[in-house]
């Protein structure tokens, strides 16, 4: 216990002792660190970009879409069958999260005219389901579609279109169905990036039916969608495919098939660009433990008195060997600390995070495993340029040293 | 010779390095030498005499060629070097002609050096211990100066606390007074002699100086690796200047 107290006591002086040569020597430590971390830590949150956009595609993993169609004519069954069947067979899977969705265009009473807005017309399950981001106001709720004015989730296009209304007040608008029909805007969400300026919102499937027009009613339909976990989906994929197919009837084609972003993801496509800052991290931090070697190797040289003295008093060649060692994994640590600490900064810098992954919501937390293998391959260059220079020290013969 | 328990007992021991291409070097023939508690020993000898080489065994250092070196009763060479290395800093005390205080360290925290590798107690209380001993030394004033800032005989005093703080049995002191001037090197001399009686260490005193040789109460000379004892009067007429070792 002493022994290992005393090696850090001993390498904690000689940096202190010696701060300046070993700052010098930790900076491409340090640097190559905080590459190394940033690129681990950009990467969790690209990647969280790209999965949060994948999931308000084509829905959270595990998404089964549930889709019927007659093979001859090409017909879709009809809707109010197909809904009980798939109400019917979710329920006795206990499938928690489903919903209805599909794509129309409503019109919506702006100031200067009405204006056919792209709706996504779903249950209120979808939000959860898609990851729907609100940037005001709330998502729907159930009973939402018993309304009488139907509730709308609009995005900041419409909602400035609107003269950007407090939700608080219960701003409403009126859409155009069957009748000019008087809508309340409960939720707003952020303007996708890639779909700046451009006018869309969700409104319940019920609500949607109960406005719209008999030829609107039958031309609609709706997709169905499953969130099941991933576990067991590819069982429940095979049931849910059976047992919708007996509801319906032989003369249909069921199809039951998972299309979020799991099932089609390979390789990870930011792979490439990971490797490429990943490699070059790797070969600055060799550069770094390069000039660390050789600076070592300078100041044990320099240091040969020294390590006879302690060697006469008592340091065994194992405690010499440890203890520069020590010196060079402390420092290197230490530098690991920096260079982590400048990864955070840049990490979680908003301007970065706007730069490499704007729209993102749920900007994830700075993975510690990209801090981790920041301190560790530090301390590994570390240990790797404490190598050479401690064999040196233990070779070296004490009273030559003391008295020459 | 002393009557007290061998500390230290070297008997038949030689020193040889083999050379590439040459005959083999004899750089100690036959060394025998008794060391027991309490006692001051002095060994002159010229550059080149073997002196440093006799240092490295008597200070645990190296094993000999031939011959057998006893520390307190135990055979070095059954020892392992490790046990060799804890045996040194347990029971050794080192006090070198420059000193050798260690750079941007103060004399507190070089007082404090050889405690690092203690255990227990020891360790844990080292400070408090350098303290004490640079207090007994006459230096507690001085325990945050730094080696630059202290003179010659501060110096070798706080080389000499750092060479006792783990209370040692045999004090190995190289050229003590080397570097310094001639009433500075007496006066560290008789604080050495004192310290090591008061805690009952053995002194051995290598030196080129006879007159610092002649404090001693035994006197050896080491002529080209041959270690004899020696009179004090002829050590003391060594010092004259007409005279050489």
């Amino acid at each position: 216990m002493t022994g290992i107290v005393g090696a850090f006591v001993e390498a904690w002086a000689e940096l202190r002792i010696h701060k300046t040569r070993v700052l010098l020597s930790l900076i491409g430590v340090a640097v190559a660190v905080a590459a190394l971390t940033s690129v681990v830590g950009l990467g969790a949150i690209t990647q969280q970009a790209t999965t949060e956009n994948y999931e308000r595609q084509s829905g959270r993993p595990a998404t089964l879409i549930v889709s019927a169609y007659d093979p001859v004519t090409g017909a879709a069954p009809p809707a109010a069958a197909f809904s009980a069947a798939f109400t019917e067979v979710t329920d006795r899977y206990s499938v928690s999260w489903t919903t209805r969705s599909t794509y129309t265009q409503v019109f919506v009473d702006f100031v200067d005219g009405l204006t056919p807005v792209d709706t996504t017309v779903v249950d209120v399950d979808y939000g959860t389901m898609h990851r729907v981001q609100l940037s005001q106001g709330s998502w729907f709720a159930d009973g939402d579609e018993e309304r009488l004015a139907p509730a709308l989730v609009v995005n900041e296009t419409v909602w400035k279109r609107l003269g950007s209304p407090d939700l608080r007040t219960h701003p409403t608008v009126t859409v155009q169905g069957a009748g000019n029909v008087t809508a309340v805007i409960v939720g707003v969400t952020p303007d996708l990036p890639y779909n700046q300026d451009y006018p869309t919102m969700y409104m319940l499937y019920d609500s949607y039916m109960a406005i719209a027009t008999p030829q609107q009613v039958q031309s609609i339909y709706p997709q169905y969608e499953a969130w099941v976990p991933v576990g067991i989906s590819d069982d429940l994929t095979a049931l849910i495919q059976r047992d919708i197919a007996g509801a319906l009837g032989d003369d249909l084609q069921v199809s039951v098939s998972r299309q979020d972003y799991l099932v089609y993801q390979g390789e990870d496509p930011l792979l490439p660009i990971k490797l490429l800052v990943g490699g070059v991290s790797i070969l600055v931090l060799l550069l770094g433990a390069l000039g660390l070697v050789n600076i070592s190797l300078v100041t044990v040289r320099q240091r040969i008195r020294e390590i006879g003295i302690r060697r006469s008093f008592g340091a065994t060649a194992g405690r010499v060997f440890f203890a520069v060692m020590m010196e060079s994994v402390v420092a290197a640590a230490a530098a690991g600390v920096v260079g982590v600490f400048i990864a955070v900064v840049v990490v979680k810098n908003p301007a970065v995070i706007n730069f490499i992954a704007a729209g993102i919501t749920d900007v994830p937390a700075f993975p510690i495993e990209a801090a981790l293998l920041g301190l560790g391959a530090a301390t590994f260059v570390g240990a790797l340029a404490g190598l050479l220079p401690a064999l040196v020290a233990v070779r070296v013969k004490v009273i030559d040293a003391i008295r020459y | 010779m002393s009557e007290a328990r061998p500390l230290l007992e070297l008997e038949g021991v030689t020193r040889t390095v083999e050379l590439p291409d040459d005959e083999p070097l004899h750089i100690l023939r036959g060394v025998n030498l008794t060391v027991s508690v309490g006692d001051h020993v002095s060994i002159v000898g010229r550059s080149g005499s073997g002196k440093s080489t006799l240092l490295n065994l008597l200070g645990l250092l190296d094993n000999p060629t031939k011959g057998e070196i006893r520390f307190d009763g135990k055979r070095i060479a059954d020892m392992s070097a490790n046990q060799r290395d804890r045996a040194r800093g347990r029971d050794v005390g080192f006090i070198f002609q420059q000193f050798n205080l260690l750079g941007g360290r103060t004399a507190l925290e070089n007082a404090m050096t050889p405690l690092l590798y203690a255990s227990g107690r020891q360790f844990w209380r080292r400070e408090q211990i350098a303290l004490e001993m640079l207090d007994r030394v006459g230096l507690s004033h001085r325990a945050q100066s730094m080696p630059e800032k202290l003179s010659g005989g501060e110096q070798q005093r706080v080389a000499i606390a750092r060479a006792l703080v783990r209370g040692p049995r045999l004090i190995l002191a190289d050229e003590p007074t080397g570097a310094l001037d001639v009433e500075t090197g007496a006066s560290v001399m008789a604080l050495l002699d004192e310290v090591a009686h008061s805690s009952g260490a053995a002194l051995i005193t290598i030196t080129h100086d006879a007159n610092i040789a002649a404090l001693a109460r035994q006197h050896y000379r080491l002529d080209r690796g041959v270690l004899a004892p020696v009179d004090v009067n002829r050590v003391l007429a060594l010092a004259q200047p007409e005279v050489t070792l």
